[in-house]
């Protein structure tokens, strides 16, 4: 529907959110309808902010590890790790490699734990109550899993610059190996309860097609880019940590269709625990903190760095006046980028679709407000 | 949807859906995963992040902390108050008071990690609730104490 | 002339007594069954408090439902308002009257009992749009316009459905279908009028994956948004009732209404078989609304139009031709 045949005394304004069911956190959209369809989605942000970056700024470098955990609170340990990493580089810090494999590891859990809870919420916002609960059993799983080893449940604050704060042991080599079992067997339940549901497919097959050009304009990463068959992913495109050392494969995905950038993530979770298994095998021993020294005065200068979260590109940029305290910080979050597509991607869409369309970017509202 | 035939279309479409409502039979029939909290508990990891207590050093059953401030300087959230005073014939400060705001505490573990002498640790406590911000302001010497 | 009237008085009394009794018992058993029953789909264990496994969880709902306030929108049409979840209570109870429980249970056995039933309870989505239309919430208009478009469009492959059947036992009266399944129940001549009427069924009352006129992830309740306390208890009351009253019609036409083997409690056997039948189709309901997700609206339509119609009209006509011929 164009906006030609919607004459102006037909539209009207919806008001979906802050508080909305299908607008996971505090993501206001203001809809301009014409009945069913929406011409123009205006999401508003800020409902979550909390100033980050300008925390960043206020306190000595190492008062930000528990902030980095605050930001994406389903993928908590991929900001540890671009914040530890972005220190490691300016102050040149090499870290053990033992310390590397349990980053990767425990990212790895992390990025599937993070998939599974979109993936149950993106049924949820298509009515399908069930399938919610069974991937919270997973996930439960890999909670547990983390929570013994870097003590909290969602808002990890485990790395630090120069390593891990704690070691890990055989009864986690053990767990997660339970784990990579158990989630394999689970693949196929779920293959057959959701995937290949045709009421599902219906909801999501070319609906929201974003295409390449478009990912470009708009800065979109992750999922999202790949499913529109853009194959960028930091972990091959900037190799940081020991990522280059496994085998893995990027799934992207043809028509950029809110169904493609689902198989891209589904798939994606078999690939992280591909990584895993090799992380788990070739784990090397040795300590798992480098000597960093108690006060350590960040060098003059500025740095970024690039990791892979699970929602996309996460770069942390950092400029240092030579005191402890950073004197400026940058963040870059996926969601904020992917969320910028709504306006375009939305146009003259159902109501229904646009909760699809919106529920396939995996949006984490205090990522974009941060 | 032009693509498949019309017949094709609804054959592989219902046969979909009977397999979805065998998935969600085949669970009916499978044994509950949840635990039912408050009747039932699941054990903590020793390895949880409470709240920080203070600890006893296992040999001389006092605690060692020597009040050098370290972990309240090293709190991002400075949510720790320690002072001591010097007392006659004794070798150092000893404690007076330690104090932990945890309304304002992140669980980051940072003080642990600094303190030169171990003397905090996390507690097990993860069911806390309360109904004023005061109830939150632990005086850890006295809770050391409390604990034997 | 007094005297006549009054054992008819009673009776209609009585009657309607029980039915309201019913429609509040029946949505408790529903309410209970759905809640425990999407549990276990979910693998947890749902109702445990209130009573030994939480039977009584839905009347302590119940109460705390009375107890509520029910807060009025200042914008809304007040009148409208109130009155929508009380007319939403009229097309449920009426067809109780022609609904054969047994051979000799039934209040009125009238000789159109099909064509009362199916014209009171499309009076059903009248309420709807009276709740959407006086809550003045965006929301809830959605729902009651969605509603009124997907009850109408279903209605006809229904009727469809159910004519078949009459046209095989030439009655509209419920009792009359059923003496005519004495020897093979319906749906297994009818497969294709069965499962026409039970998708139909599945949308009429606006239940997963049909549900688009309350789809929460949409339009958070849909018609009933606006609605608290009583007036959001007597929309489920009617929902549940409405889907009591779809299952017993399938029941009856295709499932052999109360006949089954008997039981040895004479006459009341056929009472048992008759709601063993309801709940059974009612928890084969629950069980796919926890199992799917919803359509979208046009394609709601679309299956409509390009499936259950041509295919409830074949249906009819060929058991039209079949009929005359045999
Ligand atoms: S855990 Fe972190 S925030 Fe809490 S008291 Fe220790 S240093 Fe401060
Ligand atoms: S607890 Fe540890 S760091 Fe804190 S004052 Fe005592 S000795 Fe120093």
């Amino acid at each position: 529907m164009s906006e030609a045949q919607a004459p102006l005394h037909h539209r009207f304004h919806l008001n979906m959110g802050p508080q909305h069911p299908s607008t996971h956190g505090v993501l206001r959209v203001i809809l301009e309808m014409d009945g069913e369809y929406v011409l123009n989605p205006q999401p508003v942000l800020g409902y979550g902010h909390r100033m980050q970056e300008k925390m960043a700024e206020a306190r000595a470098w190492p008062g930000f590890y528990p902030n980095t955990a605050r930001m994406d609170y389903a993928g908590a340990l991929h900001y540890n790790h671009g914040y530890c990493a972005l220190i490691e580089r300016l102050a040149g810090i090499e870290v053990p490699p033992r310390a590397e494999y349990i980053r990767v590891i425990t990212s790895e859990l992390n990025r599937i734990a993070s998939h599974l809870l979109w993936y149950g919420a993106l049924l949820l916002d298509l009515g399908a109550f069930t399938p919610i609960l069974y991937t919270f059993d997973d996930r439960e799983q890999i909670l547990d899993i983390l929570e013994d080893i870097t003590g909290s449940r969602l808002t990890y604050c485990y790395f630090r610059a120069g390593g891990v704060s704690r070691d890990i042991d055989d009864k986690f080599v053990e767990r997660t190996r339970a784990f990579i079992t158990r989630l394999r067997s689970r693949f196929p339940m779920l293959e057959k309860l959701v995937n290949g549901n045709v009421i599902f497919l219906k909801r999501v097959e070319g609906v929201g097609i974003i295409d390449k050009d478009m990912c470009q304009r708009y800065g979109a990463t992750g999922p999202v880019a790949r499913g529109a068959g853009v194959p960028y992913d930091v972990r091959r495109a900037e190799p940081y940590s020991v990522y280059p050392e496994f085998d893995f494969e990027i799934p992207v995905g043809e028509n950029g269709d809110s169904l493609d950038r689902f198989l891209v993530r589904f798939k994606e979770m078999e690939q992280s625990l591909r990584i895993i298994e090799q992380a788990l095998d070739r784990l090397p021993d040795g300590p798992v903190m480098a000597k960093v020294p108690k006060k350590l005065k960040l060098s003059p200068g500025d740095v970024s760095f690039a990791v892979e979260a699970a929602r996309g590109e996460l770069t942390y940029y950092l400029i240092s006046d030579g005191t402890e305290v950073p004197y400026r910080m940058r963040i870059r979050v996926p969601s904020y980028s992917n969320l910028s597509v709504l306006p375009e991607l939305c146009h003259g869409m159902l109501l229904s679709d646009l909760v699809a369309a919106m529920g396939s970017l995996d949006l984490v509202i205090p990522e974009i407000d941060r | 949807m032009s693509k498949k035939g019309y017949f094709t279309e609804l054959y592989v479409g219902g046969k979909s859906l009977l397999v979805g409502l065998g998935v969600t039979f085949k669970a009916c029939l499978q044994p509950i995963v949840t635990v039912q909290y408050p009747r039932e508990k699941l054990d903590i990891t020793p390895n949880y992040r409470g709240h920080i207590e203070l600890r006893r050093d296992p040999e001389s059953g006092e605690c060692p902390c020597i009040v050098c401030g370290m972990c309240a300087r090293a709190c991002p959230s400075g949510c720790i108050t320690v002072e001591g005073e010097k007392k006659e014939g004794e070798k150092g400060k000893t404690l007076t008071v330690f104090a932990l705001d945890f309304t304002r505490c992140s669980l980051c573990g940072t003080c642990v990690e600094t303190c030169p002498k171990g003397a905090i640790d996390f507690s097990q406590d993860y069911n806390i609730a309360g109904f004023t911000r005061e109830e939150f302001h632990y005086d850890l010497i006295r809770r050391l104490e409390e604990r034997g | 002339m007094m005297e006549s009237l009054m054992p008819e008085l009673i009776r209609m009394v009585v009657a309607a007594v029980l039915v309201v009794a019913f429609v509040f018992l029946n949505a408790m058993i529903m309410g209970y069954l759905e809640r425990k029953l999407s549990a276990h789909i979910q693998r947890r264990p749902g109702l445990m408090e209130v009573g030994p496994h939480g039977i009584l969880q839905l009347l302590i709902d119940g109460l705390k439902l009375i107890g509520k306030q029910l807060v009025i929108p200042e914008k809304s049409d007040h009148f409208l308002f109130r009155l929508a979840p009380v007319l939403s209570f009229a097309p449920v109870v009426l067809p109780f009257i022609v609904i054969p429980f047994s051979r000799k249970l039934v209040i009125r056995d009238l000789d159109v009992g099909l064509i009362f039933i199916l014209a009171i309870s499309s009076l059903n989505v009248l309420t709807i749009l009276v709740a959407g239309w006086s809550s003045n919430n965006k929301y809830s208009l959605f729902g009651a316009v969605r509603s009124v478009a997907q009850n109408i469009s279903y209605e006809i492959p229904m009727l469809l459905s159910l004519l078949a059947v009459v046209l095989m036992t030439g009655t509209f009266s419920l009792q009359g279908i059923v003496a005519a399944q004495g020897k093979i129940w319906f749906f297994l001549i009818q497969p294709i009028a069965f499962i026409t009427y039970i998708i139909a069924g599945v949308a009429e009352t606006n239940r997963a994956p049909f549900d688009l006129p309350e789809a929460e992830s949409e339009l958070t309740a849909g018609y009933h948004t606006e609605y608290s306390g009583m007036g959001f208890s007597l929309f489920m009351l009617a929902e549940y009732a409405n889907m009591f009253i779809v299952c017993s019609i399938a029941t009856t036409l295709f499932l052999g209404g109360w006949r089954g083997i008997p039981l040895p409690f004479g006459d009341y056997s056929g009472i048992i078989w008759f709601f063993l039948k309801v709940y059974g189709l009612m928890v084969f309901l629950v069980w796919i609304r926890w199992t799917y997700p919803r359509t979208r609206f046009d394609q709601l339509m679309n299956f409509c139009w390009k499936y259950l119609i041509p295919f409830a009209l074949v249906n009819v006509l060929v058991t039209a031709v079949l009929v005359k011929v045999l």
